[in-house]
């Protein structure tokens, strides 16, 4: 097989597992944006927040101690315990849900009725908000995040790809987890929506508020609900992503990897988010082993863009959105 | 009555401040370079508070520090700049490539130096054309010439027909060093692959997988803040060997490999201080600053290479005050001595020992001709089972018979578009 041939299908491959990554944050947004209409720009921060209480979880490591030993004279940091890693996921979801209920509390329902870009602008608050907290809390230095997830190059992959095709293929070993999470993730969603009760509230919601006040959802309930599960898909973005870089503040930037995928996945639809998020993953990567080389590289950052407003100008409402008909 | 005393009240809060040296620090302590910039403002700011508290500031005047956010961010670090500069600043260290180019044609307007320590415009090593801007202890030219010369020693003295790829951070920084490669690719007879990554690099699998079809001998890398942690764990995943990766100095800290874990064992980067705290000068931060309660930061990164750099920067700010103090019989100095100072800097093994710093960097000899210094490094290498960075060279010299032409030829041009004549004064 020609050796191009091979690493390009290399390059795909890697694509479709990079996809699946920015798919995760993209996810975050989505499910927000459909329950309450809010674009979420605070999702990144919350992978951040998320992963942050993690590690400080795991670590046994004293939320606001800076501060603490700063008002009190102390020298307070750690407790002295390591929690187990699925015991800190546990505990971070049950902050993350408390966190739900504070945004719902105290900022999101004295907004309601308020034009959208209003509720978008409060979202820029909290996001800034939450990332001082977060450095409040847990310190601002890069932290090792080790959930127990394996990383390296795949050996199996790389022995049976080289014996058949005489080029051993890359694939690292997180991609591969992360790709398994994702479709256990998008599975649970589904069925969650689609069997239980509080899920088809939350569906019901996102066709129409007004009627399913009428017939007696608390919008409050199903928006801390919606909230909540958008902090569990940012805890599984930021546990994925934080594998790879450690956990830092930059964590929060992920979220300008999920805006190309929502611009043509749309921001209604979870298969979107993922199909979205496979196209731009492969665009780019293809994009940049092909003509990279010709225009001096570095062209993933924009060219996820530039794919997403070509999907843009010929569907406005993204590949799975809904088409907005208004009439007048 | 009223207004004449606002407008008084007003002329004294715009006027310079001459009862203390004031020293700005644009800091990041925010945002995705954070984890390089905290540590190294905290090293900055603790040295002035042992000076002051220990020693009574520098030649009985105190030593004031202005610290402004700048996150890394170009248009913030010039706000901070004019937001600062009239509080009688006598040096800047803006601690980012971008926010020194965007310095260089204001602060020499001003008349107020800069000092970029092992970064910025690497041509203004040429005093003679930017007599405001200084760049010592070394350029990243110097860097990238003392890398070939480290390869170099690996190889058996010969790169003829190698490949080594710079993977670099794609911005004024990151691309500071290829001018010289080039250069010296062409000398040595090594073919150079260039593979930027768009900032801020946390995603890189593009670049490395390319890596690994190329399979290139050595990669040279310019990363600062995520981007070193993501290069640094690709690098493990694809099972590059760790000894053949060889970042700059701002791609080889703590915070850097820690992430990566035994992945990152091995590794190695250039540096021009010292690491650890096994120096006389840091029993006495502990004491005066650290234990009373005044430290920066919690003082837990004392010793770690950000933190000893930005130390460095400060205690070579305050050396030149101290030049400055004498050439103009003066204690309390502006701008206009500071650089006078800073140009006639002379720092030996004995003054390091004296300062309680022995062996921490390599000499140091400013002239008008040179505000580069030395442009001396050595390579230090990971170790992930001490946790520790080990020096695996002696300080090496860079390439400066290749380098100073580069420079002279820079200078010359910056000097045309400027009309700016080089001249000693």
């Amino acid at each position: 097989m020609p050796e191009q041939f091979l690493f390009a299908t290399e390059v795909v491959l890697n694509g479709l597992m990079a996809g699946v990554l920015y798919a995760l944050v993209a996810l975050g947004f989505v499910l927000i944006y459909k329950a309450s209409g809010i674009f979420n720009y605070a999702q990144g921060v919350m992978a951040l927040f998320a992963a942050l209480t993690l590690v400080g979880i795991m670590d046994g490591q004293v939320p606001f101690s800076h501060l603490i030993n700063a008002i009190f004279g102390t020298e307070i940091h750690h407790f002295g315990w390591h929690v187990p890693a699925l015991l800190a996921i546990l505990l971070t979801i049950g902050v993350m849900v408390v966190l739900a209920w504070a945004v719902q509390r105290f900022i999101f329902r004295h907004l309601v009725n308020q034009e959208p870009i209003l509720l978008f602008m409060a979202t820029i608050g909290l996001a800034y908000f939450l990332e001082g907290v977060g450095d409040l809390m847990w310190g601002s230095d890069i932290k090792k995040l080790d959930v127990g997830l394996p990383q390296g190059i795949n050996d199996w992959i790389d022995v049976t790809t080289f014996e058949a095709f005489g080029y051993g293929f890359f694939i690292d070993n997180l991609d591969i987890s992360a790709t398994i999470v994702a479709i256990i993730l998008v599975g649970a969603l589904i069925a969650f929506s689609q069997y239980t009760k509080q899920g088809r509230a939350l569906r019901a919601v996102a066709d129409d508020h007004q009627a399913a006040l009428s017939v007696g959802i608390s919008l409050n309930f199903i928006w801390i609900l919606v909230w909540s599960i958008a902090g569990f898909v940012a805890l599984v973005a930021g546990i994925m992503w934080g594998a790879k870089s450690g956990v830092q503040f930059s964590l929060s930037l992920i979220a300008l990897k999920a805006l190309p995928v929502l611009m043509l996945g749309g921001f209604t639809s979870i298969p979107g988010a993922i199909v979205g998020g496979l196209i731009i993953g492969v665009g780019e990567k293809l994009f940049e082993f092909l003509i990279g080389p010709m225009v001096g590289g570095a062209t993933e950052n924009w060219f996820a863009y530039v794919l997403a407003l070509i999907f843009l100008v010929f569907r406005p409402q993204g590949l799975f959105g809904e088409k907005i008909i208004e009439r007048v | 009555m009223k207004l004449l005393t606002m407008a008084t009240a007003a002329i004294v809060a715009a006027s310079p401040v001459m009862a203390d040296l004031v020293f700005p620090s644009l800091s990041y302590r925010t945002g995705p370079f954070a984890s390089g910039g905290i540590p190294f403002a905290d090293g900055y700011a603790d040295y002035f508070t042992l000076l002051n508290e220990r020693d009574g500031g520098i030649g009985g005047v105190e030593a004031r520090l202005i610290e402004c956010e700048t996150g890394y961010n170009t248009e913030k670090g010039v706000e901070c700049y004019e937001a600062t500069k009239g509080e009688g600043a006598l040096v800047y260290q803006p601690l980012s490539t971008g926010i020194t180019y965007q310095l260089i044609p204001r602060a020499s307007a001003d008349g107020i130096p800069i000092h970029s320590m092992g970064y910025g415009r690497t041509s203004a090593a040429d005093g003679t054309t930017f007599p405001w801007v200084f760049n010592y202890p070394g350029t990243y030219w110097d860097a990238a010439s003392i890398m070939v010369n480290h390869a170099l020693d690996e190889e058996g003295g010969s790169l003829d027909g190698k490949k080594i790829t710079l993977l670099f951070h794609n911005s004024a920084y990151g691309k500071e060093p290829i001018r010289t490669l080039e250069a010296l690719s062409k000398k040595h007879g090594f073919d150079l692959n260039l593979l930027p990554v768009d900032s801020p690099g946390q995603e890189q699998k593009s670049q490395w997988l390319q890596v690994r079809r190329d399979k290139p001998d050595y990669i040279f890398f310019w990363g600062w803040g995520v981007m070193n942690q993501v290069a640094i764990q690709e690098a493990a995943n694809i099972r590059y060997p760790m000894e053949k990766f060889i970042g700059v100095w701002w791609s080889g800290a703590e915070p850097d490999v820690i992430p990566a874990g035994d992945g990152a064992d091995g590794y190695k980067s250039t540096n021009f201080t010292g690491t650890g705290t096994d120096f006389p000068l840091f029993a006495d931060i502990q004491e005066y600053v650290v234990d009373a309660g005044l430290a920066a930061g919690d003082g837990q990164s004392l010793g770690q290479v950000q933190y000893n750099r930005g130390l460095f920067a400060a205690m070579l700010a305050a050396e030149a005050v101290k030049v400055a103090q004498e050439l103009h019989g003066v204690t309390e100095i502006d701008a206009a001595m500071m650089r006078d100072g800073m140009e006639a800097l002379s720092i030996t093994e004995a003054d390091y020992s004296s300062l309680g710093l022995p062996g921490f960097a390599p000499e140091i000899n400013i002239t008008c001709e040179n505000h580069s210094g030395p442009g001396m490094a050595f390579v230090q290498q990971w170790d992930a089972a001490s946790q520790q960075w080990k020096p695996v060279t002696d300080y090496m010299t860079s390439d400066r018979e290749t380098i100073q032409p580069l420079i002279k030829a820079d200078a010359a041009a910056f000097a045309t578009e400027n009309g700016i004549t080089p001249s000693c004064s």
